[in-house]
């Protein structure tokens, strides 16, 4: 079985929900140890190897050590797929860069922050190449099983480009807007099946935006239902500073 | 390995295990002995600090427990009932009978799900002397099908009530977006009673076979849980220390002073003596009379006392606590359906904004969330403390005891002991560098 791929699979800064939900394949996880060789996973298992096919990787990077590791790691693997928002765009990581970095720390440890080296958090693909993204916080599980067996069967994974909005009518949800929430289904990229609209949640924007996103159009809509244009911007930050910073006109 | 001493005066030892595996976060274990003088024995933590006060300043209520659960992935759900449970006392949002309950099974689930996770898939791989759980699929399937049927059964509870087992969606300041079906939530106590029940004996059965790997180890400390006159205290409850006894839990920060040292990101704590204990070995010992018949069962099978104080059978007391969360789930299930559900709205008309505080047991312990609320809704202050960042200076004080105990065996197995005593914790390390605990009033 020695063409097996060689996965290995690594976490930086973030909150390893992503990996947990590896973990809770527990109705595929015997078929995915069939057909791949796991050869480095921290929080699952001793052994470490020196080259593998494919890593997934988890967290954003925000500590020089970060850089040094996500290096390393890029050069023994094959390909690299970015696991979760923290990897695929900064994630909740990216909302302290919206801040003077002093400062944060300085709040935080007071004369201690020499201590803890840190730097702005920032998504895999701003250090090294990202083959293929899983996106959602945590990933999304189905998106993550689609990656996977394209890569296994030697074919190219699919990323969707449009609105969570197309998912949610497929599946005849009533408007978000419609219920007197707000919503950000509008700018966030799909591929989750609109999951939070379906059981009565708002798109909090996990997914990261589209890749052409209508924000102005989007800031209107949520000024309309109730949002002051510092609020809506805060609520599109929660995932997305990193891809934001610049962007408000 | 040639470096390994057999004689019994050992006087240099020089171990560093750098991002210990099969638990969550990053942590290495130092010991350091020379001329036969300890000087090291600690655990260092070294995940990169997150910085949440600086994600949640400014923000909406309807976005602290979802900023907060992003704490941790493994213990979200806990992160995300403590967070509302404080942004509702801070703006008056009364909740129903019906939410409390779901938010109790919830719990029970969430626990069942780490527990099971902790003592199958990272703790037994020592007791197998194996490397992690995957080859025990080769060689003992059946452990690893059951594991997981417990594990998923524990899940689907939180994807059924919550939306998803991983970052919860529905639960929101006030109730909850969607309430599960009567359907949903009879499948869930049929499968409780038919799988997770015989599982449950069957994992007891399987840990007492392995109980002999265990290792013996004691050092009395002083346990620290929540505890109530109704319940096995999870959801709510008086702060309980074996040394003093029950403060409310508006006294969190006398119960878990924290101080920084250089060796951790996260903080460290101490309340009557250098440390302290939370988590199920410390529920167990505070709580054992509140548990059902079933758990104290499991207890005596698997020898587990009250007073116990080898952390090693943090383990077994997370296995005896499942089994009282099986049971309790199905209670609950039986309330609600006997009650009728009721297709509620979530409250969140605030009648007030001010200070309210949050204190669940999750999984590893106790976990305090506070939060301070401006006039428009906004978080101007906030405060968590984490249950691993509380057991870290035990199990610092836990390693100097040990090290000296078992000091004429090999290097291997000084090092191993020192894991499993680490993992016996089953510490989560992202939840402890979460850097919240900072006033930011302007």
């Amino acid at each position: 079985m020695a063409d097996k791929p060689r996965v290995a699979i690594f976490d930086f800064t973030g909150c390893e929900g992503c990996e947990l939900n590896q973990l809770n394949f527990e109705d595929q996880l015997l078929d995915i140890l069939a057909h791949v060789d796991i050869v480095e996973w921290r929080e699952a298992m001793d052994d470490r190897a020196d080259e593998y096919d494919i890593a997934f990787v988890e967290g954003s990077l925000s500590t020089p050590d970060c850089i040094t590791r996500i290096n390393e790691d890029r050069r023994k693997t094959k390909v690299l797929v970015a696991l979760g928002s923290c990897a695929v765009q900064g994630g909740v990581n990216g909302m302290k860069n919206t801040r003077p970095i002093e400062e944060v720390r300085q709040e935080v440890y007071g004369d201690h922050k020499y201590l803890f080296p840190t730097l702005p958090a920032l998504p895999l693909s701003s250090v090294v190449k990202v083959d293929y993204n899983v996106r959602g916080c945590p990933m999304t599980q189905i998106e993550f099983l689609k990656v996977f067996t394209a890569l296994v069967m030697g074919q190219e994974p699919i990323e969707p480009d449009h609105s969570v909005c197309v998912e949610c009518k497929l599946k005849e949800n009533e408007c978000v807007f419609e219920k007197g929430m707000i919503c950000l289904g509008p700018v966030i990229r799909a591929g989750c099946d609109a999951h939070c609209p379906s059981v009565g949640q708002y798109c909090t924007g996990c997914r990261g935006l589209v890749s052409q996103p209508n924000l102005k159009g989007m800031e209107d809509i949520l000024v309309e239902h109730g949002l002051s244009v510092d609020e809506a911007w805060k609520r599109l930050e929660l995932y997305n500073a990193n891809q934001l910073e610049g962007m408000r006109s | 390995m040639s470096q390994e001493l057999s004689t019994t005066t050992r006087a240099n030892l020089d171990i560093k295990v750098k991002h210990l595996t099969r638990v969550e976060g990053h942590g290495n274990i130092v010991v350091n002995m020379k001329e036969g003088v300890l000087e090291k024995a600690r655990l260092e933590i070294v995940e990169a600090p997150r910085y949440f006060e600086a994600m949640l300043k400014g923000r909406s209520f309807h976005e602290a427990a979802i900023i907060t659960s992003r704490i941790c992935g493994i213990c979200s759900l806990g992160h995300q009932i403590t967070s509302l449970k404080a942004t509702e006392q801070a703006l008056g949002l009364e909740v129903s009978e019906q939410t409390v309950l779901l938010r109790k099974l919830l719990i029970h689930g969430a626990t069942m799900q780490s527990n099971i996770l902790h003592a199958y898939f990272l703790a037994a791989p020592d007791f197998l002397k194996v490397g992690s759980v995957f080859p025990l699929v080769g060689t003992h399937p059946e452990i690893v099908i059951r594991a997981l049927r417990m594990k998923r059964l524990a899940n689907d509870i939180g994807d059924v009530v919550s939306g998803r087992a991983v970052h919860p969606i529905t639960p929101v300041p006030g109730g909850f977006t969607r309430i599960p079906t009567a359907g949903e939530l009879k499948e869930l106590k049929r499968r409780l009673l038919e799988d997770m029940y015989p599982d449950l004996l069957a994992t007891v059965e399987t840990l007492k076979s392995l109980a002999g790997a265990i290792p013996q180890f004691e050092r009395e400390t002083e346990y620290i849980s929540l505890r109530n006159d109704d319940d096995y205290a999870m959801y709510d409850g008086d702060i309980c220390s074996t040394d003093t006894g029950r403060v409310p839990d508006t006294e969190y920060l006398e119960m878990s002073n924290e101080f920084i040292v250089p060796h951790s990101t996260s903080k460290h704590a101490k309340v009557n003596r250098s440390s302290f204990m939370v988590g199920a070995l410390a529920r167990w010992n505070n709580n054992h009379d509140r548990l059902c018949e079933l758990a104290h069962t499991a207890a005596g099978a698997l020898g587990l006392e009250p007073g116990c104080c080898n952390p090693y059978m943090n383990t077994i007391a997370q296995v005896v606590e499942s089994a009282h969360c099986a049971i309790e789930s199905i209670a609950i299930i039986d309330r609600l359906l006997g009650d009728g559900l009721k297709d509620e709205q979530p409250n969140q008309e605030p009648t007030k904004y001010g200070t309210g505080i949050g204190a669940t047991e999750v999984p590893r312990g106790i976990l305090y969330h506070e939060y301070t609320y401006d006039r428009q809704g906004r978080v101007t202050a906030a405060n968590c403390i984490i249950p691993t960042g509380q057991n870290l200076a035990n199990i610092d004080d836990d390693m100097k005891k040990l090290v000296p105990e078992i000091i004429d065996k090999s290097k291997e197995e000084i090092t191993l002991h020192l894991e499993m005593l680490v993992r016996a914790y089953d510490p989560c390390i992202s939840c402890s560098v979460h850097m919240l605990d900072v006033d930011f009033i302007e």
